[in-house]
């Protein structure tokens, strides 16, 4: 058997939508922030350092590292652990976009 | 404006402490502004499931949900009678005083400058865009602001698939997912056997809870461990779901590095001595994930920016000094929960109780004093349940394991070797120094996940000649140039 949180918390979410990641469509369920979009996706990275040119994603999940910065219906510097994605947003993971 | 806008308390966080605090304010009559920059009352620790899931059991994912439960009915009432004002998704960025419009404070605002009351303005910032920002003014104001995880820096720390392990904790309570399929759980602290206990429970594989303190150091503690069996309750709950699940705890050992090119893809783990110096030989452990926190920092900033004062506690993080009645010694301030000292959330709901109570003796005189005796016996128990924790879970010696081209600071990708030169070379014996010769500390979470370890190395390498000062930050968060620009232009008041 397979045990999944949703099961876990009894959740019944609305229907599940998708967003656009860099022109990819990607599950999301309504209320979810993008970085638990992402990890369901199994995406980790999304992010490229200024410096080392290093992937990077979500690192404490609160709000408070920037480390998950994602540019979301063109709005840049949004922190993915805390945006909730609606149907039909693009979201990019590239910083020159 | 006038002072009629103004609330008798502000209470920014609506974690533990702060619905206590807002809950029990109210209560006794105040008129209070609760401002979160979460979507509903709960904080780390009852953390709730983003409305649209529709969970019907978010018990199933804490401890302790029937008080939770109550709080959350009382505090709904007072919402919906207009006594409680709960500004969810606001974020302050940071809180002034400003003179009261009337003088002499007839209203009872505090009498802090001259015979001018003042009021306490907070400024948040609106929604996870944080375009807008908005004024809040109140009469007193009380710190509930929590704490976020204390990090420190590892060879592929910085990999993908490395996270936080009370930020995996949290994007689970919230968006029911788990972080990888194949978890470490890795650090110091009583965090970590929940963290683990709910991502078992939610499905992920756990290999190994990787615990750097000896348990052998709780026997130096049984007073204070014994006089709270509800919390040695909890603890054991989170051991025996470990158990159940076949998930092994290695104690007295530490990840020392994360390996993998785009993720992480396995970790090396090895025994420790009691200072925390390895000693044993490494073992590698398969995962998709590392999920690694060694305790807690209390978030200070805006408590910090009034000029409340901090001292240091047993396990070398910083707490606002309060007294009975949780008031900082600033006029006007209260603090409550973590900020007062690391605790977890029993302790947070009693110390926001007594400082609700002490606010109410200072804005109200006339009031007759009717403090509980309960929340005073749980706090006093639970900070001496709390020190003992600390003092076992302490930060582990880490400076030898890190390469020259480790990222200490991972914002601005400063190594470990600029920041030895700079002690070494360029001379600088305090952490400011450091920051401002390097920019550890200087990027986008200002220090909040390499300020620990900036401040462990330079003290190993000053061998303790460098001066320890809380962090401070003037602004609690980053705000918009555009919000400022319109801030400077249109002071409140
Ligand atoms: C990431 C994380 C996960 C945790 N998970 C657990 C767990 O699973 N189990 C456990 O026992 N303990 C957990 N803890 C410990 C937890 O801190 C305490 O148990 C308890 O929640 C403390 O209560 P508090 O009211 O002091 O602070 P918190 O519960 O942290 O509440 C503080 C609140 O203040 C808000 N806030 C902070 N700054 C601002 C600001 N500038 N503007 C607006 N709002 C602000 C935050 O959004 C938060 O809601 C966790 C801690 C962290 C940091
Ligand atoms: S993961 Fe740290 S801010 Fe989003």
């Amino acid at each position: 058997m397979t045990r999944t949180p949703r099961d876990l918390a009894g959740a019944r979410p609305g229907p599940a939508f998708t967003v656009r990641v860099d022109g990819r469509e990607v599950d999301a369920l309504p209320g979810q922030t993008l970085a638990a979009v992402l990890w369901a996706d199994g995406t980790t990275a999304w992010r490229t350092t200024r410096v080392g040119g290093r992937p990077r994603g979500a690192f404490c999940g609160i709000g408070s590292c920037f480390d998950c910065l994602i540019t979301v219906n063109g709005v840049r510097d949004l922190r993915a652990c805390l945006v909730r994605p609606e149907p039909g947003d693009v979201v990019s993971t590239r910083d020159d976009d | 404006m006038t002072t009629t806008d103004a609330y008798d308390l502000l209470v920014i966080g609506a974690g533990p402490a702060g619905f206590a605090a807002a809950t029990t304010a109210a209560d006794a009559g105040l008129t209070v502004a609760l401002i979160d920059a979460g979507h509903s009352a709960g904080g780390q620790f009852y953390r709730q499931p983003a409305p649209a899931l529709n969970a019907s059991r978010p018990k199933a994912l804490h401890h302790g949900w029937r008080t939770y439960e109550g709080w959350m009915r009382r505090l709904a009432a007072h919402v919906a009678s207009g006594s409680v004002r709960h500004l969810t998704n606001h974020q302050v960025w940071a809180v002034e005083r400003v003179p009261d419009a009337e003088p002499g404070g007839s209203d009872g605002g505090f009498a802090a400058s001259g015979d001018r009351a003042t009021l306490f303005v907070a400024h948040a910032l609106v929604g996870v865009e944080a375009a807008r920002s908005v004024a809040v003014r109140g009469r007193a104001l009380l710190l509930a602001t929590g704490a976020y995880e204390r990090q420190l820096p590892f060879p592929g720390w910085t990999l993908p698939g490395v996270v936080t392990a009370g930020g995996a904790q949290a994007q689970l309570k919230d968006s029911l997912v788990v972080p990888g399929q194949r978890v470490v759980v890795a650090g110091t602290g009583p965090l970590l056997l929940s963290v683990a206990a709910s991502l078992v429970q939610a499905g992920a594989a756990v290999p190994a809870v990787v615990e750097a303190a000896d348990p052998l150091r709780y026997a130096r503690h049984l007073p204070a461990l014994l006089r709270n069996p509800g919390k040695l309750v909890e603890g054991a709950g989170y051991a025996g779901t470990l158990l159940r699940y076949g998930v092994p705890v290695r104690t007295r050992h530490v990840v020392v590095a994360a390996l993998g090119t785009r993720r992480v893809e396995a970790v090396t783990v090895a025994k420790v001595d009691r200072s925390g110096r390895v000693v044993g030989p490494e073992r590698t452990v398969a995962c998709d994930t590392l999920a690694v926190g060694y305790g807690l920092d209390a978030q200070l900033d805006l408590a910090l920016e009034l000029g409340c004062p901090a001292g240091r506690e047993p396990d070398g993080g910083w707490a606002l000094e309060v007294d009975d009645g949780q008031w900082t010694g600033v006029e006007g301030v209260w603090a409550a929960g973590e900020t007062t000292g690391v605790g977890g959330a029993q302790l947070a709901l009693a110390e926001g109780e007594l400082a609700a109570w002490s606010v109410v003796a200072r804005l109200r005189p006339g009031l007759p004093r009717n403090v509980p005796a309960r929340p005073v016996r749980q706090r006093a128990r639970l900070r001496a349940f709390a020190s003992a924790l600390q003092g076992v879970h302490q930060v582990p010696r880490f400076a030898e394991q890190l390469r020259d081209d480790t990222d200490v600071c991972r914002c601005e990708e400063v190594p470990y070797a600029g920041i030895r030169d700079a002690v070494t070379d360029l001379g600088a014996t305090d952490p400011r120094s450091v920051k401002l010769l390097t920019r550890a500390g200087m990027g986008w979470c200002q220090g909040r996940m390499c300020g620990t370890a900036v401040q462990c190395i330079v003290s190993e390498l000053t061998a303790g000649r460098a001066k320890a000062v809380p962090p401070s930050r003037p602004l609690a968060c980053p705000v918009p140039l555009g919000v400022l620009a319109e801030q400077a232009g249109d002071p409140p008041g």
